[in-house]
């Protein structure tokens, strides 16, 4: 009798700890915002929250595509620069009276081809996916900074302004294009048979193979689809600054990472989910929207910022050491 | 009441899901060698988890080594009072040598690594162990069989008191085997107590003093080996009588469905040619890292640099990979299952269903919940897989279930071909029997299969031809009805018949 209780707790236990695992990013989340609404009665108002959204969404259409690449046991260093060469050639093609449909979709393009580029060297040339994209940061960076000649492309149409700055209701065009990708990002990678490849890809890549799954085909596009949304952000991100920066997501791929793996996304391969990134995304903005409400300068934010990756990984890590 | 140097009492310990081990009472003694059976999942390896400290969290249960209760935390506070473990999956580093394999985590030297001495010790261990082994070699370049025998000088040099060996013949060939009984009687005579789990019950009557059965997670009972016979055993674990022979052999007269000519993969297969018939099992024998494997492989499309011709249904297939094989109807079953079988993270569904996914659909890429829940609940109840649902990850099953559930991942592409390496390795009898008569039935739809294996008895008389590999060749190809066990390791070792 008494050990029936015993075991009925321990089960309990063991229960209550799996949902506190399954669930710990949305509950550090959670706890972020509860904490921040007490500090500060800017925080949980509706605009706010909104802005925070917009915030996050040009790194966080960028993490999606990182949640592929990394479930899939890769990484993408070279998502910052993409973003800059792919948002420079559609000003640059704006510039020279291209419409602006073909000018979106050319920067697009570009993208996706450095992407396509990655995972070719990485599938077939069977070079490492650090070194490769390492590379590339400092190839398609440099390539910008020739493009551009150095200095920024400004001043378009307001049709393509309305990209990054404008709203549907009060709702910010780039959330609404974030949302839709995550929604096709979960879709994805849950329901159909490539997503399911990218798992198993990523969780034995010998055993994907074996199991008649071309590997090399899911690394690449893996690879392609993280240089396309990262070409995506550079358009919005060119649309809302009316500008295209040479220098613009330098040091992106950072945070993006940091989004990714605060989602529980495992850097070994073979775990994670957008919806997890999605809280991380949302930890970092919110974490940025906070530090800036409560006025921190803004160097110590980095060190800030930096510390709750280090605290969120290190939680993970303790929980799974054995 | 000897010396009792290990008294495990009560311990029960559960998995979501799972009852792995229900108060289980086990006791090692001194310098005896104590056989631990049971079918697949019966909660051995739990058992010496327990024990070693992966899994601390028992619920229930008292652990007393020499005399002292313990609770070990982790497994380095298990090896540091003397419990040394060979675990069934091996957790070798790949991309470390075999000497910094052997002594990880207690490099000689303080601060930066000694060497010379690291090199020095381990050459020693291996001298002494009688096996002829390349130190220097990355474990990922070695043969299954060597990475055991790695595993097995880790446990040795760390001057244990009782070594668990969570079935360590399971990869080894016949004379590693030897090596590894001749070092059990040097460790017995030392004093050093030795756990050994087997599914080979022969090994047990071979070198082991008691014997501790269990059965769904309970101890059935302990007793000494020489009271007890391999059909009670047998009894003990399964629970009833099972039948413990081979299917009858059939001769095969079919016509010859599959065909290769020439095969040869420059360093690994020279010119090998065969043809396998209808319904045919057909037996590749060969000393361990002879090329049976490898020539498996190069069928499958695993190499680029194949040359030699591949014929099915009369048809000449162009192989580039294993996609195509499958395609084409042919599936290979690894011999190496946590490697290159198994998707840890991935469920038991998951894992199954891989190789059909494209047929399991609603639109093209779109992947039907329902199609993919029959075809998985289909096998787990014809291969009955113990498992407590389908979304149970499968690195969490015993190894005889994950065997089942690649399996699976085979005959849900309803293969016209399969080669089966090893596929009864560290497998129960029971499930073992379940494998062969498997075999058995699909060979009457008229499959036909490819069996590699190392353990004569099932080569014998389970084929109807067998060919056998020396060096990677194709030394002779003997009918069924003349195939003896003397002539295959005859001609397994260079000889000609
Ligand atoms: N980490 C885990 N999580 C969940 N279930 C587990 C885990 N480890 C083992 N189990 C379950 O516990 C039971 C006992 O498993 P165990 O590995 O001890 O069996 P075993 O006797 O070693 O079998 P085998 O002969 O196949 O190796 C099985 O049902 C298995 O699925
Ligand atoms: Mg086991």
């Amino acid at each position: 009798m008494e050990d029936a209780t015993i075991e009925q707790s321990t089960k309990y236990k063991e229960f209550i700890l799996q949902f506190l695992d399954k669930f710990k990013a949305g509950i550090g989340l959670l706890a972020l915002v509860i904490v921040m609404s007490f500090l500060s009665d800017r925080f949980l108002t509706l605009p706010n929250m909104l802005n925070i959204f917009r915030q996050v969404s040009i790194m966080g259409i960028m993490a999606v595509g990182m949640t592929m690449v990394i479930i899939a046991q890769g990484i993408d260093l070279s998502v910052g620069s993409i973003l800059a060469l792919s948002g420079a050639v559609t000003a640059g093609m704006m510039a020279g009276d291209t419409s602006i449909v073909l000018a979106v979709l050319i920067g697009l393009a570009v993208g996706t081809g450095l992407g396509l580029f990655n995972g070719l060297m990485i599938s077939k040339a069977k070079l490492p996916d650090f070194i490769v994209t390492l590379a590339m940061m400092s190839i398609a960076r440099g390539l910008t900074l020739v493009y551009t000649g150095g200095r920024p492309i400004s001043g378009f149409d307001p049709v393509f302004r309305s990209i990054g700055g404008g709203r549907v209701g009060r709702v910010p065009i780039p959330a609404i294009i974030f949302a839709v990708i995550l929604v096709i990002g979960y879709l994805v990678l849950t329901k159909t048979t490539f997503g399911r490849y990218i798992y198993a890809v990523g969780g034995n890549q010998k055993a994907a193979r074996l199991a008649g799954i071309n590997t090399d085909r899911i690394k690449i596009m893996v690879y392609a689809i993280s240089g396309l949304l990262s070409a995506a952000s550079g358009v919005i991100l060119t649309s809302r600054l009316n500008s295209a920066q040479p220098t613009a997501g330098v040091a992106y791929e950072l945070d993006v990472i940091a989004m990714v793996v605060l989602g529980g996304t495992s850097l070994i391969g073979g775990k994670g989910s957008v919806g997890g990134t999605l809280i991380g995304a949302l930890i970092i903005g919110v974490l940025n929207n906070s530090l800036n409400l409560l006025g921190v300068a803004s160097f110590y934010q980095e060190v800030a910022k930096g510390l709750v990756i280090l605290v969120a990984v290190l939680l993970d890590s303790l929980q799974h050491r054995d | 009441m000897a010396d009792k140097l290990l008294e495990m009492k009560n311990i029960s310990k559960s998995f979501p899901g799972v009852q792995a081990l229900s108060e289980v009472d086990f006791n090692v003694d001194k310098g005896e060698v104590h056989a631990l059976v049971g079918e697949n999942g019966a909660g051995k390896s739990t058992l010496m988890k327990v024990l070693t400290g992966i899994h601390p969290d028992y619920e229930k249960g008292q652990i007393f080594y020499k005399g002292e209760e313990v609770r070990f935390k982790n497994p380095a506070e298990a090896q540091k009072a003397g419990l040394a473990i060979i675990h069934q999956e091996l957790e070798l580093i790949p991309e470390l040598t075999v000497a910094e394999n052997v002594f990880l985590g207690r490099e000689p030297g303080r601060g930066w690594i000694n060497r010379k001495k690291l090199k020095a010790d381990t050459k020693k261990i291996f001298e002494e162990l009688g096996i002829e082994i390349n130190i220097n070699k990355k474990i990922k370049h070695l043969t299954i069989g060597k990475q055991q025998m790695v595993e097995i000088a880790r446990a040795i040099s760390q001057d244990a008191e009782i070594i668990a060996m969570d079935e360590p013949t399971s990869s080894l060939s016949q004379q590693e085997v030897k090596i590894l009984f001749a070092l059990i009687q040097d460790l017995k005579e030392e004093g050093i107590a030795v756990i050994y789990i087997s599914h080979q019950l022969e090994e047990i009557f071979e070198i082991c003093d008691r014997v501790t059965v269990l059965r769904d997670g309970y101890k059935v009972k302990e007793q000494a080996v020489a009271d007890i016979n391999r059909d009670e055993i047998v009894r003990q674990m399964v629970g009833r009588d099972v039948e413990d022979r081979f299917p009858d052999f059939k001769i095969n007269d079919g016509k010859p469905i599959f065909q290769v000519k020439n095969l040869s993969v420059p360093d690994l297969i020279t010119d090998v040619s065969f043809e396998v018939r209808k319904g045919e099992i057909f037996g590749l024998a060969g000393l361990m890292g002879a090329g049976r494997s490898e020539i498996a492989r190069a069928i499958y499309g695993v190499y680029k640099n194949r040359s030699g011709d591949i014929y099915l249904e009369g048809k000449k297939l162009n192989i580039k990979s294993p996609g195509d094989a499958i395609d084409r109807g042919i599936y290979y079953l690894t011999e190496n299952r946590k490697d290159e079988g198994l998707i840890p993270e991935l469920s038991v569904g998951e894992n199954m269903s891989l190789s059909i996914l494209e047929q399991l659909t609603i639109v093209k890429s779109v992947i039907s919940k329902r199609k993919e829940k029959n075809l998985v609940k289909e096998f787990i109840s014809k291969l009955d897989i113990r498992t407590p649902g389908p979304w149970q990850l499968v690195k969490n099953l015993s190894g005889g279930n994950q065997q089942k559930v690649i399996l699976s991942r085979v005959l849900s592409t309803n293969p016209k071909l399969i080669i089966m390496d090893e596929p009864t390795r560290g497998i129960d009898v029971g499930a073992k029997h379940e494998i062969y008569k498997l075999m058995e039935e699909l060979a009457a739809e008229g499959v036909a299969i490819i069996f590699i294996s190392s353990e004569l008895p099932e080569i014998l008389n389970l084929t109807s031809r067998v060919g056998v590999i020396y060096d990677g060749r194709l030394q002779s190809i003997i009918d069924g009805s003349e195939v003896t066990q003397e002539k295959i390791m005859n001609l397994a070792t260079g000889g000609s018949s």
